[in-house]
């Protein structure tokens, strides 16, 4: 048992080196243009058959990609995990604190993604290229089954509007929006996540626009989906994300003179030890934990 | 008793016109002031400690004479930061606190962050199927439980009290099967990453079963009592209007989007846990008021009813087979039982940890203090609970923690719905309008 972090800590080199290679393969066939398709058709049927990459979200035959994603080799690291058991400095006899591990994210997928993925994807490149826009989508992930794009910031309001207003692509559920602190992802620190629902076709998708901390701003939405209203205004209570374009941005759930922003990585979670028995135990924070 | 200083402004902060601070006791000296100005226009703030806003919900109402002109909510009372909790500890831990935030579907909150955590972990079809066939039996007993204190409560705002405590009475018989199947009879964290924290009770069939005939001979009462009820009807037909523009605009989902004659269920449309292999129809109504509502949450009574009854035979085929997943890695390691001090680690796994296994003890103590790493990445599933689309967003970074969990919580966003549903309408309407919503705050604010 006590080798297990080394065994995850050369999992994730292997992981690191798997992609690498299968891109450098990638590269080889591609020069081959016609010996490709037939290999990347096994490859992708041997997957499809062990099961690894049945991305189905939901088993509606509709949303069912019967294709893997290739991977592109590119890995999306975000910062680095150091150490093992939380302990740092002169505590450590284990010689784990010295482990430094990446934060490996999915990496960006290649077409053809699978199964409806294309032709949302398609179709909503289509519209981006008659308005000159393509750019407009910086990178297409297809993870677990489902499908994130993540847009450029600018244009989230436009690639809103089509993916709604389109007949291909009706998009006209929106869940809401989450906002996730990557400390570490310099540049663009904060991300706002929209899950939306096309009731028309069944199908789910995930749009992405990140902000950097410097400029915490992403255009407002509220006027294509009323409902994010409310998310919005969440999101900027619990990250500091500037909706440029909302009616009211206020706190919601905070009291409004509340300093900070309490869901962002830098804010502290709070918290008093407890003491028990004569011994004193320090707030979750603040406990030595594995990491 | 009337003053012209408001209290409860911020310093320097003006106020229009007279301010009435109500202590209660005093509506004589009130209407005589009131009585005294010809305005007609009052600012009314209701709550956040009001009966009928549903916990603690605060209602300001802008009013020209008994009509509604303007509808605004007041939230986050009953904000707990478990979003924020839940980055500090282990993805089971997670359980733990997110069961708390909806407290009226407690199930539904565990479902939809276990399902994430499952399908980040790639082990989605590796559940057993005695786990999933459980889930749903607890969370069709939950949708029964919660439908019931929205009836009941509803039935309270509105005077009719009988509702209220016949609501109450039927909802204890389901929370003494959850308290018997799970232990507790709030706040489960039944639900764990790779199935159900324990199998089935001795007898908890047989329970369910008395249960399920029960309650068919129940739930007619509900509709006798209310159903064509001439007061019940006048209160509640044509209030809280929205069509289906206006539910998919405001992102609302649940029984408000299905009384606009829309069957859009997640159960149906997009099936999770297994829900294909159940029979059962989607209720929807077509008025689009508080009183199709209504009748939609008694028809969906009846129909989990169904689906408990099929889980009840599924389950009962099903003895002895696992709960949680395979997968040691993941699985908790120990099993409780019951002792002669109450429920505790079962004394076999004790015995097989401290006096066998030296392995085994390695590896109960790994998994309890550390817990288990989820790859790198993010999901979204969402399921159909009571008040609608409930859907947890899980990001993790590859470690033993979540990196963000954040839910979608239909009570919030339905509750944005207030302002359309009352405006125009006469103030005693909106009590009827929100009870119509079933927000509940806990899943509001988390």
């Amino acid at each position: 048992m006590t080798d297990k972090p080394d065994e995850k800590h050369d999992e994730k080199h292997d992981e690191k080196v798997a992609g690498k290679a299968e891109g450098e393969t990638d590269d080889k066939t591609d020069a081959n243009e016609s010996a490709r398709p037939a290999e990347e058709r096994n490859l992708e049927a041997a997957k499809a058959e062990t099961g690894t990459g049945s991305g189905v979200e939901q088993p509606a035959p509709e949303k069912s990609p019967e294709n893997v994603p290739a991977p592109t080799g590119e890995v999306r690291s975000v910062g680095a995990r150091h150490g093992m058991f939380g302990v740092s400095g002169t505590g450590d006899t284990s010689g784990y604190g010295g482990l430094v591990a990446a934060k490996v994210f999915p990496a960006p997928s290649q077409k053809p993604y699978g199964g409806w993925f294309d032709e949302v994807a398609g179709a909503l490149e289509a519209r981006l290229e008659a308005t000159e826009l393509t750019a407009a989508i910086e990178s297409v992930v297809v993870h677990r089954g489902e499908i994130t794009f993540h847009v450029r910031r600018e244009d989230l309001p436009f690639v809103a509007q089509m993916l709604r207003d389109d007949e291909a692509l009706r998009f006209e559920f929106c869940s809401g929006v989450s906002g996730v602190h990557y400390p570490e992802d310099t540049g663009r620190e904060l991300h706002a996540v929209y899950h939306l629902t096309s009731m028309t076709h069944n199908r789910r998708i995930r749009v992405e626009v990140t902000a950097p901390d410097s400029d915490p701003h992403v255009p407002s939405l509220v006027s294509i989906y009323p409902t994010l209203d409310w998310h919005e205004r969440e999101t900027y209570d619990m990250f500091g994300l500037v909706f440029d374009g909302h009616p009211a941005l206020t706190r919601v759930l905070m009291p409004d003179d509340w300093p900070g922003h309490p869901q962002r990585k830098d804010y502290p979670l709070g918290g008093i030890p407890v003491e028990y028995k004569g011994g004193s135990i320090p707030p979750p924070d603040q406990r030595r934990s594995y990491n | 008793m009337t003053t012209e200083q408001d209290f409860y402004s911020a310093p320097g902060e003006t106020s229009q016109g007279r301010v009435f601070t109500v202590t209660g006791q005093d509506w004589d000296s009130i209407t005589q002031s009131i009585g005294e100005s010809a305005e007609e226009r009052v600012v009314v703030n209701m709550g956040p400690q009001h009966p009928s806003t549903h916990g603690v919900l605060r209602l300001i109402l802008e009013l020209e004479g008994e009509t509604v002109t303007e509808a605004r909510c007041g939230i986050g009372y009953l904000h707990t930061g478990i979003e924020k909790n839940m980055e500090y500890r282990s993805w089971v831990q997670g359980t733990t606190f997110c069961t708390r935030m909806d407290y009226l579907s407690p199930f539904y909150n565990e479902a939809t962050y276990v399902l994430g955590v499952e399908r980040l972990l790639d082990i989605e079809d590796d559940i057993p199927e005695k786990a999933q066939v459980m889930r749903v039996l607890l969370m069709e007993l939950n949708r029964i439980s919660s439908h019931l204190v929205a009836v009941a409560t509803g039935g309270m705002e509105i005077g009719a009290l009988t509702v209220m405590t016949i609501g109450f009475r039927e909802r204890e018989l389901v929370l003494d099967l959850f308290e018997l199947i799970t232990g507790l009879r709030m706040n489960h964290a039944f639900f764990r990453p790779g199935g159900v924290a324990q199998d089935l009770p001795p007898g908890a069939l047989d329970e369910i079963r008395d249960f399920i005939a029960l309650m068919k001979k129940r739930l007619p009462e509900y509709a006798a009592l209310c159903n064509a009820n001439p007061i019940f009807k006048g209160r509640l037909e044509g209030v809280g209007h929205l069509d289906l523009a206006g539910c998919l605009a405001l992102g609302i989902t649940g029984p408000v989007l299905r009384s606009t004659g829309y069957a859009w269920d997640l159960r149906k449309t997009q099936p999770y846990c297994g829900y294909e292999d159940y029979d059962f129809e989607v209720q929807t109504w077509d008025t689009a008021d508080s009183y199709g509502r209504f009748r939609i949450r008694l028809n969906e009574m009846w129909e989990s009813l169904k689906i408990v009854e099929q889980c009840a035979d599924r389950l009962a085929g099903l003895e002895g087979a696992p709960v949680m997943v395979a997968d040691k890695k993941i699985a908790w390691p120990s099993q409780l039982a019951i002792g002669s001090d109450g429920m505790g680690n079962s004394l076999d796994h004790i015995r097989h940890i401290m006096g066998e296994s030296m392995e085994a003890l390695i590896h109960h103590f790994k998994l309890v203090t550390e817990g288990f790493r989820v790859p790198a990445g993010q999901a979204y599933v969402p399921i159909e609970s009571p008040r609608g689309e409930l859907g947890a967003h899980v990001v993790s970074d590859g470690g033993t923690r979540p990196f963000r969990a954040h839910f979608r919580d239909p009570s919030f966003t339905n509750l944005q719905a207030t302002s359309v549903m009352s405006e125009g309408g006469m103030v005693a309407d909106v009590i009827v309008a929100i009870a119509s919503i079933d927000p509940v705050m806990g899943g509001v604010d988390r």
